[in-house]
């Protein structure tokens, strides 16, 4: 089977079991899943960046918790918003803030980059944490979860954990969908191509500012999506959402899954999800469990410096030692 | 808003961007000249007030416990660049930011393990524990004067170092150019260190003095570290001069943005920064 | 003689002190070679960044079919017709060489936005890429990743990608550089024929495939023009031969 095959026959299966992981899983597991879905959107917006434009953000959180506030703050307070106009707000709140601080940001490249998107996510923590506007640092509770409905058909009912579930598993599945359709358009081989040298694009003719402004955008309203169902999943939103270890923590996922490509981060949710309900376990780590951060910590810093290519990179090089031992016997 | 009360902000502001410097001159050298974004700079912070903390109380005395720990940060920064942040350099950005995080994880449950998530006061020492009354009801503390006091004579050393030694020379050389420094038989592997080692003791130095005003709690490394990057943007990468106007920049704003504009205080020094990139996206004292 | 395609009038660059390009005036014509040449650190590679929009001018004109585009960006400057080479080979080293070209000839798609749609289902993109190829020579290394071909290949490419932009002028910077002779006598005869359609500013060291090529000669010292002209007027040029060589070498050496 050709190797493209295979990952679409395989990316088909684990949606598949995703699918009905609800029908037999308990409410705990199930809702763990839902959490690492909204993280796996949330790392596929940021490797839009990282692993396909060349654009190392360390603010990512921004668009993470703008969302919630979004849906908090838009929304009716003792009613469901609807989602079919509460999430596409969300999202277009997120969009225009990376529009604007895209315009500042993208000035600057390296190291300027990684610290000025740092500095303008901290911003917007000090807007919801030293504010009235957004509750202070106790944050706000959205107390009814949005309504699905078509016409007056409810198509799910967000209050019951696997309809949400299922919500969730569209949207990622749409999610990445869309960022193969984006990346494999000539906008997207563009932006890999900015990514790899920039200078050559622009020397080519490529107006590189507007493509990566139009990367930035994109990757802020993605991460939009998956704040917006963070908020709904947790009932509340408080400035934590945006705090910079949560910028820290989807860069970890990205890396670990595997940057450049699509389901590593997927895969690094997953790993880093399950990494962090194992090391703060008590019955395996006993009173160090209260010190998991420093067992991920450690890890973060192996993984930093010999697993560049992430989990993807170890998946392609046992499919490319599986491809040779097949030419071989083909051949032999 | 009468005189004292201004000269009390301003004095205040001051002595806020000149600790600033101290923290952030040491993150702007290891980025210009190691090429090195360091995120756990504010760990350091964070470790010189604990380590104040802890050593204050068992001798009694904050001065002998800032002449202990200062060599033990040094040699602490000497081993960490030699362990870690050596592997770094020839990496992309991308990868010191993980690494670094990671190490931020693994200091921050260090100090969790070895001293508890308890906030402790550290008493100001006895001799510099007095005020100067400004009027009658307004007074301005000594110690705090005595911060800003040893912050500019350590800039004055620092900026003596890098403008007046032969080991400054060789730090603006390797700076610049790499390689010539490696061909004229400089250790560039040494100068590496010793300007890390000299960023750590500088940063966890800032957390030693600043104690008795802040006191010593969790987390007190990442605010610190984020406003140094503040400083480091508007000032320039690399730039030591920069360093020292945007501190005191923030620092004065910050202070009387605290004073006068409460709400938006913490978003002051990110406008700043915004207008600074908007006006030179390379910072006040950066090369374009 | 035809009207010049571009035109620079005392266009000057100073980096700090030094002035690294001083008050060049020169014209290029299309189905005209013109060759820019002088010894190391003369200003060759800045005068090409100026023309290309690399760096801005200090000061003077750059006119392009009688409009001004001193200080446009690069990309805008390629845009209006401007195709250049990289004297340190500039590709995309992971792509394929098909994948190099045909990224640079999207660069004039009509709609380069298209977010949807598969970027390899453009006939006239993919059309425009082969035929680069084809014209560089490189058509039988098609599917090759970039980093894997020579010295040379990667030159080569580097015109490819130059021509799949479909440029009215070419700023060739040193193509030659690193060629084994072989290599060199390909790459001298694909000038040649490209020659007949463009204006081409050559800059080379090699004397022997300067003379053998072009129509015209610049020769630069320290930032100024000191002799412009003909290759026959210019080899015998008493100036050249004193700064140029130092007495002690000649052209052709």
């Amino acid at each position: 089977m050709a190797p493209a095959r295979t990952r679409q026959f395989a990316l088909l299966a684990c949606a598949l079991l995703l699918a009905a992981f609800p029908l037999v899983g308990g409410t705990f597991y199930v809702q763990l899943v839902v959490k690492v879905m909204i993280l796996a959107i949330f790392a596929m917006s940021l490797d839009l960046l990282i692993g396909f434009t060349g654009l190392v953000s360390f603010g990512h959180a921004a668009y993470f918790g703008l969302a919630g506030y979004a849906l908090a703050l838009l929304g009716p307070k003792y009613e469901a918003a609807s989602l079919w106009w509460s999430l596409p707000a969300a999202m277009a709140v997120c969009a225009l803030f990376a529009f604007l601080t895209g315009l500042l940001v993208l000035r600057t490249r390296g190291i300027f980059f990684i610290m000025v998107t740092l500095a303008f996510a901290q911003m917007l923590f000090f807007v919801f944490h030293d504010t009235k506007l957004g509750g202070g640092s106790d944050g706000i509770y959205i107390y009814n979860k949005p309504e699905l409905k078509l016409g007056d058909f409810a198509l799910a009912n967000l209050d019951k954990t696997e309809h949400f579930y299922w919500l969730v598993l569209v949207l990622m599945v749409a999610v990445y969908l869309l960022l193969a359709r984006v990346l494999g358009s000539t906008f997207g081989r563009a932006l890999v191509g900015i990514k790899v040298n920039e200078h050559r694009m622009q020397a080519l003719g490529f107006p590189v500012f507007r493509y990566k402004l139009a990367s930035y955008v994109l990757a802020g309203a993605l991460g939009g999506l998956s704040g917006y169902l963070a908020a709904v999943q947790f009932g509340f939103v408080n400035p934590e959402i945006l705090s910079w270890h949560q910028s820290g923590a989807v860069m970890m996922m990205v890396i670990l899954g595997g940057m450049g490509t699509l389901y590593g981060p997927v895969l690094g949710a997953f790993a880093f999800v399950l990494l962090q309900e194992a090391f703060s376990n008590q019955a395996w780590f006993g009173a160090w469990a209260k010190h998991w951060q420093l067992a991920m910590g450690l890890f973060i810093i192996l993984v930093a410096m010999y697993l560049p290519q992430g989990l993807a990179g170890l998946l392609q090089k046992f499919g490319r030692k599986d491809e040779a031992a097949q030419a071989e016997e083909e051949h032999g | 808003m009468d005189f004292a009360f201004f000269l009390i902000q301003l004095l205040n502001g001051l002595q806020y961007g000149l600790l600033l410097f101290l923290v952030a001159s040491g993150l702007t050298l290891i980025f210009g000249i190691m090429g090195i974004i360091n995120l756990a700079h504010g760990s350091f912070y964070m470790l010189g007030a604990y380590l104040a903390w802890s050593l204050a109380g068992l001798t009694g005395s904050l001065v002998a416990a800032i002449l202990v720990a200062v060599p033990l940060t040094v040699v602490f920064g000497m081993a960490l660049e030699w362990l870690l942040i050596r592997r770094l350099y020839e990496r992309d950005h991308l990868f010191q930011v993980l690494l670094t995080y990671g190490l931020i994880l693994v200091f921050e449950e260090m100090r969790s393990i070895l001293w508890g998530d308890d906030v402790h006061g550290v008493p100001v020492p006895a001799l510099l524990n007095a005020s100067i009354p400004l009027t009658e009801n307004l007074s301005y503390p000594v110690y705090r004067l005595f911060i800003s006091a040893v912050c500019l004579l350590l800039a004055l050393g620092l900026y003596l170092l890098i403008q007046k030694t032969r080991l400054g020379m060789m730090i603006r050389a390797g700076a610049s150019n790499r390689d010539m420094v490696q061909s004229l038989g400089i250790n560039i592997k040494f100068i590496y260190t010793l300007v890390f080692a000299i960023g750590v003791a500088l940063a966890a130095f800032a957390g030693m003095i600043n104690a008795p005003l802040s006191s010593v709690f969790p987390n007190m490394g990442g605010q610190v570290l984020i406003i140094c990057f503040v400083v480091v943007v508007i000032g320039g990468i690399g730039s030591v001069k920069g360093a020292m106007v945007a501190s005191l920049m923030i620092g004065l704003a910050d202070t009387f943005g605290q004073v006068l504009l409460p709400e938006v205080a913490g978003m002051i020094v990110y406008l700043l920064m915004a207008i600074v990139l908007v006006w030179r996206p390379a910072g006040l004292f950066g090369r374009a | 003689m035809a009207e010049p395609i571009l035109r620079t009038q005392e266009l000057t660059r100073r980096f700090g002190g030094l002035v690294a390009v001083s008050k060049v005036s020169l014209e290029l014509r299309v189905g005209e070679v013109h060759a820019v040449i002088g010894p190391n650190g003369a200003g060759k590679s800045t005068l090409t960044n100026l023309l290309s929009g690399d760096l801005p001018p200090s000061s003077g004109s750059v006119q392009l079919e009688g409009r001004d585009i001193a200080g446009l960006k690069s990309d805008r400057i390629s845009r209006l017709g401007v195709g250049r080479s990289y004297q340190k080979t500039n590709i995309f080293l992971p792509f394929t060489v098909f994948e190099n070209c045909r990224l640079a000839a999207q660069s004039r798609a009509p709609r380069p936005w298209r977010v949807f749609g598969n970027a390899l289902g453009f006939a006239d993109i993919n059309r425009q890429a082969e035929a680069a190829m084809e014209a560089a020579g490189l058509a039988h290394r098609r599917d090759r990743v970039a980093a894997t071909l020579s010295h040379g290949e990667q030159r080569q490419l580097e015109i490819a990608m130059c021509l799949a932009t479909q440029p009215r002028l070419l700023l060739l910077d040193e193509p030659l550089a690193g060629m084994g002779p072989h290599e060199s006598h390909r790459m001298v005869e694909l000038i040649r024929k490209l020659s007949e359609g463009h204006a081409i500013m050559l800059i080379e060291h090699d004397m022997d495939a300067v003379f053998a090529v072009a129509h015209r000669l610049t020769v630069m010292v320290n930032g100024e023009v000191i002799e412009s002209g003909t290759p026959e007027a210019v080899r015998n040029s008493p100036a050249v031969q004193l700064a140029y060589l130092g007495g002690e070498d000649n052209l052709h050496g």
